[in-house]
This record gives structure tokens, C-alpha cells and sequence, in this order.
């Protein structure tokens, strides 16, 4: 059983510890003893690999270029909090890359909640013929990357006059996260008892009047899951916004240009100045809610 | 009442559907009209060339080399990420102290840690590992391994480990959300399997391959099809990390980057729509792949 060596090779210590623990069982209580403690070192080992880069960025941001790459482990010498002032006035400035993707987000995340919900619902809910069809064409976009249809993508929103626009980006969105919403609600709207619905149609409600009043509330713990893993999904998107979006970047773009601007000038302070500003909220974001988080994200793909 | 039924049916698609086809299903369809045209994407016209874009596509050696990188990773991302996150769900689950089987502790506060770079954007991923992988001696990872008697090693800046670099950017980033994803369905098989199975003597490692690892062969499954998904693209970490991007010696080409590349920058739209078409066949080949390796009874519990 090689316990990971990749880890260890990272760390570039040797692999004998814990594998060679875990083969070994003679005495039961001894063996579960040394089991539980090599269980804890690759654990250990793991969480320092994924830690420490964020810290040590973290650290860099207050530190002289010279001082990130000369002595990459010592504390700054002195704090450059001015990294955080020329992060702040890069180009166009955070503040505007930050509500650029703040409206985009939020524009998008409601709108494919909103659309994916009324699709998922009436698939689940309703047999008419075309049905599958429908369901089938949502689930084949989950299976291929977006890269494939990039370059006519590009031309059908040049053609709608939509490139660097805030609604031509929020549609975009909400058409590439609309397949697994729908995936998702779809498997909700299912698992929901049927009878009080029937009983609203009964007593003279609409079908839209259900959906909104009696199946929306009930689908709230659905809904939550899934739109955490929207916002975050759309927050962090990339690729979409790169090649749709140029004149109007959102932050995750804004670290990619800052990056290869800054790249030969060799102004890493700022560079990661910036890092840290972008990287804070959604860090603190995640440790207050990540019980949720972590179950928004994969409940979905554990359907 | 049914009347009313179908109008209120095609008012809830028409929208999303709407948006779905101009957006999703008409530029995927467009990716096969426009690989066989010479379209440049930079003037309207354009002329059928038949299979020619994809007879230089099978003379292009960076596109080669893309593809066969992209292959790389789309065995070593999946492979790799599915063993070390059941690996560790399994610690976290089993390797508990005490007689039984017990979840270890600490359990709540090692999926925190693990699953911070899943919240982070590629960019600052991309970022923070470039900045490590430098290749003078005093970057960090160097520095580290210095410590150890080892290095220096350039990393991005060398051709052999270039692309490797990148598979383990993709891993560490990876696997604290399988892992969680995992915990997540080890959690729900009922504890008494496990039990039952160390009373009846199995260890620790043959209760993982033989008890736990059957159990989760569904959500297994549905891992391999996401990672793939996630080899398939690269684009933000090769255009960020590698020099060029996509060298040393076209050692980090990705299709996603080649595709980028002539749709955008060189005037090429109908030869890029052609590498998109290529990219969707092996997208096709690896779901089948996927399907038949991983296919066996669901056991139910």
C-alpha cells in the first residue's frame, strides 16, 4: 500500500514511516495504536501541503519582492501594507473588478436558480411528450468542456453585441450552469411528497401558483445546496469571462493580467497584495459556512 | 385543464430553453459546421475544405503534443486523485484509535484544511504554485527540498517535469473535495458492515479494497467522469504557470490552450473548430471507456 507518495516526495521525507506501519498487524492493540498514528502523520502531512502555500501568501503580500523570493521562508522584515494600496489602484482598481464580478454573480446565480428550478420542476413533474428529450439535452451538457463550442461561443455574443457587457456575460452564465441545476433539482422536485400539491390544484390554484407558492419553499433545503454551489462556480469562473468579457474583467481575470503584467516588471508585492485582497472574503466566507458548503458542493454529485 | 396544462408547460421552457440552445447547444453544433470550412473568424466568408483541417491537424506536431499531454492527464488526474482521497477517507473513517472501527480524531478540522483549494479560483491556485515552482535555488519548493539534500530542480522550467508540475497542481487541488465527497458516502453505509467485517477478522487494508471500496464503486464512477472532465481543459493553469504558455518544448500544450490560440490569435476559427471536434471524439471515447471499466452490479445496503 504506497501511502501517498506524493505527498511525501513533496516533503521529501522518506516513505518508510507510515506504509510500513500499516502492513504491519501483529498484536491487534499495538497494531491499532501505530495504524491511528501513521493515520494522523499522512493526515498531518497533507493538511501542511495544502495550508502552507495559502499562509505563505498570505505572508507575501507584506513582504519586498526581494524578500518573497531571496528568503521565501522568513517573516517580513518589515510590513509593505503599500502592497495592499497599489493592489488596491491597479488599473481599473479591486473595487471595480470586485462589483463587476459581484453583479455578474449575483445577476447570474438568481436567474439560474430561478430557471433551473421551473425546468428541473416541470420535467419531474409533469409527463408530456418530448420530455426526455428536453431532460437529456440538459444532462449531455454536464458531459463535455466548455472549450469545445469556445470560438463560436466568442461569435454568437459579438453578433449580439453582447462582449463585455454585464447581461451578456450573466446569460452566458446561467446558460453553462443551467445542465447541472437542472440535474439537481430535477432529483429534488422528485424526492418531494406530491399530495400537497395536488391538493393546492384541487382547491383552484394555477400550476405556476403551486410551484411558486407551494413547491419553491419546500425545495428551499435543495435550493440552497445548489445555489451554494453556483456562487461559487460563477465567482470563480474563469474561462468564460476570459474570452467574453475583456474590457470588463472579473477578478479571477484581473490576477491572471495583473500576473502577466507584472511578471517581468517583478512586482510580486503587489501581485500578491492583490492575491490577498481576492483571496480574504472567500477565505472567511468558507470557514464560517463550510459545513454547508462542503455538503452543497458534493451533495449534488452524489446523486 | 389540459390545455392549460401544456401552456403552462411551454412557459416554463420556453426561457431556459431559449437561452440554453443560443448559448450552449448552437455554438457546440456550429463547432462541427466550422470544422470543415477554412473560416478565419475575422471576416464573414468562408469555404467547405472537406477533411483538409483535419488533415493538417494530424500533421501538427504542437497539437500532437497537446493531445497526448491532455492524455497524461486525463489518466494520471483521475487515477491519482480517486486513490489518495479514498485513501484518506478511509483514514479519516477507520483509522481511529480504540478496539473497532472507529473515525479518527481531529476528523471535522482535516476536511476543512483539505478542501480549502476547491473555494479558491484557478487563477490564485495557478499563482501561488508558480511563485513556489520557481526554479532558482531559493524558491520555495527548492529551498525545501534543499533542506533534504536535494534539488534544485526547475520544475516549470524544465521540459521532463513541466507537465508533471501541473498534474500535481491539479491533484492537490482536487482532492480535499473527492475526499469530502467520499467521507460523504462512507458515512451513509451502515457502520455495522465495517464491524462485521473486522470481527470477522479482515485488517484495515483489506476491509478498504474489499468492503469499502465495492460500496462507493457508484460515486467512484461518477468521480472519473468529473476529473476527466477537469483534464480535458488546463487552460487557466498552462496559460498562468508555463512559460509561453504551453512550453518548455511544447511540453505543456493543451488542446484547451491550442484551441484558444487559433480561434483567437491566429486568424484560424474553422482549424480551431476542427481541434474542438477532435476534443469532443475523445470525450466520447473516454465516457465509453469510463462506462465499460467501471461497470458491476450496485450493491445495495
Amino acid at each position: 500500500m504506497a501511502t501517498t507518495t506524493h505527498d511525501e516526495r513533496m516533503k521529501g521525507q522518506g516513505a518508510g514511516g507510515p506504509s510500513g506501519d500499516t502492513k504491519r498487524q501483529g498484536s491487534r492493540s499495538l497494531g491499532d495504536v501505530s495504524v491511528n498514528t501513521a493515520a494522523h502523520f499522512v493526515l498531518i502531512v497533507w493538511s501542511v501541503i495544502v495550508v502552507v502555500p495559502f499562509v505563505w501568501a498570505l505572508l507575501a503580500s507584506v513582504k519586498t519582492t526581494d524578500e518573497i523570493f531571496t528568503e521565501p521562508w522568513s517573516l517580513p522584515g518589515e510590513a509593505q501594507w503599500s502592497n495592499f494600496e497599489s493592489a488596491w489602484n491597479w488599473e481599473d482598481g479591486f473595487g471595480q473588478y470586485l462589483l463587476n464580478t459581484i453583479i455578474v454573480v449575483s445577476g447570474g446565480v438568481v436567474l439560474t436558480m430561478l430557471l433551473g428550478s421551473m425546468v428541473a420542476y416541470v420535467l419531474a413533474r409533469y409527463t408530456f411528450p418530448g420530455n426526455r428529450v428536453v431532460f437529456y439535452l440538459f444532462a449531455a451538457g454536464m458531459m463535455f468542456p466548455v472549450f469545445l463550442a469556445i470560438v463560436p461561443l466568442f461569435f454568437v455574443v459579438d453578433r449580439l453585441g453582447m462582449l463585455s457587457t454585464y447581461h451578456g456575460l450573466i446569460l452566458v452564465y446561467v446558460a453553462y450552469s443551467l445542465p447541472f441545476t437542472v440535474f439537481f433539482m430535477h432529483a429534488f422536485f422528485r424526492t418531494l411528497p406530491t399530495s400537497v400539491a395536488e391538493a393546492a390544484l384541487i382547491d383552484g390554484a394555477s400550476h405556476s401558483g403551486v410551484f411558486f407558492r407551494v413547491m419553491m419553499p419546500m425545495a428551499k433545503p435543495g435550493l440552497l445546496s445548489i445555489g451554494i454551489f453556483n456562487v461559487l462556480g460563477q465567482w470563480n469562473q474563469f474561462v468564460l469571462p476570459q474570452f467574453l468579457s475583456p474590457d470588463r474583467p472579473m477578478l479571477a481575470q484581473a490576477i491572471a493580467s495583473l500576473l502577466s503584467n507584472q511578471r517581468y516588471r517583478a512586482d510580486w508585492g503587489t501581485v500578491f497584495g492583490f492575491l490577498t485582497l481576492a483571496m480574504i472574503p472567500v477565505i472567511v466566507v468558507y470557514l464560517i459556512f463550510y459545513r454547508q458548503i462542503q455538503s452543497g458542493l458534493t451533495s449534488g454529485t452524489l446523486k | 385543464m389540459q390545455h392549460g396544462k401544456y401552456r403552462f408547460i411551454a412557459g416554463f421552457l420556453a426561457v431556459p430553453l431559449g437561452l440554453y440552445s443560443v448559448f450552449v447547444i448552437w455554438p457546440f453544433l456550429q463547432t462541427f459546421f466550422y470544422s470543415f470550412t477554412n473560416w478565419t473568424g475575422l471576416s464573414p466568408e468562408f469555404e467547405y475544405v472537406g477533411f483538409q483541417n483535419f488533415e493538417l491537424l494530424w500533421d501538427d506536431t504542437v497539437f500532437r503534443h497537446a493531445l497526448r499531454n491532455n492524455i497524461v492527464l486525463l489518466i494520471g488526474l483521475p487515477v491519482l486523485t480517486v486513490f489518495i482521497a479514498l485513501l484518506f477517507a478511509f483514514l479519516l473513517n477507520v483509522g481511529g484509535s480504540g478496539a473497532g472501527v472507529r473515525s479518527i480524531r481531529g476528523h471535522g478540522s482535516y476536511k476543512l484544511a483539505f478542501f480549502l483549494p476547491q473555494v479558491l479560483s484557478v487563477p490564485v491556485i495557478a499563482l501561488v504554485w508558480l511563485a513556489i515552482f520557481r526554479s532558482t535555488p531559493d524558491g520555495l519548493a527548492n529551498s525545501a527540498l534543499g533542506a533534504f539534500g536535494l534539488g534544485p530542480y526547475g520544475w516549470l522550467a524544465d521540459p521532463a517535469m513541466a507537465l508533471y508540475c501541473l498534474l500535481w497542481v491539479l491533484i492537490w487541488g482536487s482532492v480535499g473535495f473527492y475526499l469530502v465527497l467520499f467521507n460523504a458516502a462512507i458515512s451513509s453505509v451502515p457502520r455495522d458492515l465495517f464491524e462485521a467485517a473486522f470481527i470477522d477478522g479482515a485488517g484495515r487494508a483489506s476491509t478498504f479494497f474489499r468492503v469499502t471500496m465495492p460500496l462507493l464503486w457508484d460515486t467512484i464512477q461518477t468521480s472519473w467522469v468529473y476529473l476527466a472532465i477537469l483534464a480535458l481543459d488546463g487552460y487557466a493553469l498552462v496559460l498562468i504557470m508555463t512559460i509561453g504558455p504551453g512550453n518548455p518544448d511544447s511540453s505543456t500544450q493543451v488542446m484547451a490552450l491550442q484551441i484558444a490560440q487559433a480561434g483567437f490569435e491566429n486568424g484560424k476559427a474553422g482549424y480551431a473548430s476542427a481541434m474542438g471536434v477532435v476534443m469532443f471524439l475523445l470525450t466520447l471515447v473516454v465516457a465509453a471507456t469510463l462506462l465499460r471499466l467501471t461497470r458491476r452490479e450496485r450493491i445495495e445496503y
